[in-house]
């Protein structure tokens, strides 16, 4: 693997975590209860946790000086990698939970194998750390998934309405591209395709429990692994990078 | 205020800080269910490592005495020091008595 690919796949991890916290995020101070509102802004901490940790990682790992906050802060939309999902925005609770939904499920499969690997051991430590947030994140969507699915007449038909709405940009979380292949090969990252059937079958099981259906729809949207990425994303990105690139050495 | 049904139900929760010692009582919240209390009370209460076990119990599962019969259930009990464990050295070794 060159180090191009190794720095690129280290990006995704990165920038998945870091615009879903960020999203998330924005919930603070809003959320339907006190109680949710603090499990999201707690789940939103997690995710900038394991962002930080890889954003590290891939400065050093690119060698050109740039740290955390230089790539979190001072880069473009163009040049950030994360998935469409993770930067549409929260809708009702319940787009919220279904986009967390499909995310924590995917990043399980994703740092179950991460933490495995040996290729890159600063990763397994990450990830191994990580997986124990991640599965407390996937326990909790899923269980809003059951409870919101088999609620009420409205809450079934809102949840349901989430799942159809959010269902073509999962499919870019399995996408095969080169760097996936060259990862792949290492064996750092599962096998996109038999990722993909694992994960159907969870959240089938998941959604059946829920009373909800899987939709049958095969078309999927991408970009965001080459940096073509939804409106939505320059938004995210002109909130949270504003005050460093306003007065890029503020120090707390 | 009339609580209406639709809110979710009150939960007293209980954590405790180290093996060794009883669950202590340190609030309560709202949840639908006892898993969503438990998981709630994670977020609310023990986000600071407060804990290792947490018990949670519905509200109105708790019978409380009351401070009207505050007299007859305890004042009885201050003129007999002899029942008092004020009496006994511990050693420093007893933590958390």
């Amino acid at each position: 693997m060159t180090k191009d690919e190794h720095f690129e796949w280290l990006l995704w991890l990165a920038d998945d975590a870091l615009i879903l916290a960020q999203r998330l995020s924005e919930w603070c101070g809003h959320a339907p209860v006190l109680e949710e509102d603090i499990a999201l802004s707690n789940i939103a901490l997690d995710l900038i946790g394991q962002s930080r940790a890889f954003y590290a990682h891939a400065g050093q790992l690119e060698g050109l000086g740039r740290d955390e906050d230089q790539l979190a802060f001072f880069r473009t939309d163009r040049d950030f990698r994360n998935l469409l999902l993770v930067e549409q925005p929260n809708g009702d609770f319940g787009d919220t939970i279904a986009r967390q939904f499909f995310f924590d499920q995917f990043a399980l499969l994703r740092f179950t194998h991460l933490a495995q690997q040996s290729f890159d051991t600063e990763v397994a430590a990450i990830a191994t750390k990580a997986l124990k947030e991640v599965r407390y994140h996937a326990a909790h969507s899923a269980e809003w998934m059951i409870r919101l699915g088999d609620g009420t007449e409205e809450s079934h038909q809102r949840i349901q309405d989430s799942v159809n709405r959010l269902w073509e940009y999962t499919g870019e979380c399995f996408e095969s591209n080169s760097f996936q292949t060259a990862a792949e090969k290492a064996n750092v990252l599962p096998h996109a395709e038999s990722a993909h059937q694992e994960w159907m079958a969870t959240i089938t099981n998941i959604l059946s429990q829920a009373t909800l259906t899987v939709p049958n729809s095969t078309w999927m949207q991408k970009g965001g692994r080459q940096g073509r990425h939804s409106e939505h994303l320059s938004y995210i990105l002109a909130e949270m990078q504003v005050l460093p690139r306003t007065y890029p050495d503020a120090q707390w | 205020m009339n609580q209406s049904s639709s809110d979710w139900p009150l939960w007293e929760v209980f954590v405790r800080s180290r093996q060794g010692l009883s669950h202590k009582h340190v609030g309560s919240l709202h949840a639908a269910d006892a898993g969503m209390a438990i998981s709630n009370a994670r977020d609310v209460y023990t986000r600071r490592q407060e804990g290792v076990s947490i018990w949670v119990l519905p509200a109105d599962a708790i019978s409380a005495s009351s401070p009207v019969d505050k007299d007859i259930l305890f004042d009885p009990a201050n003129d007999k020091v002899y029942r008092h464990a004020s009496f006994y050295d511990l050693p420093d070794e007893v933590k958390n008595m």
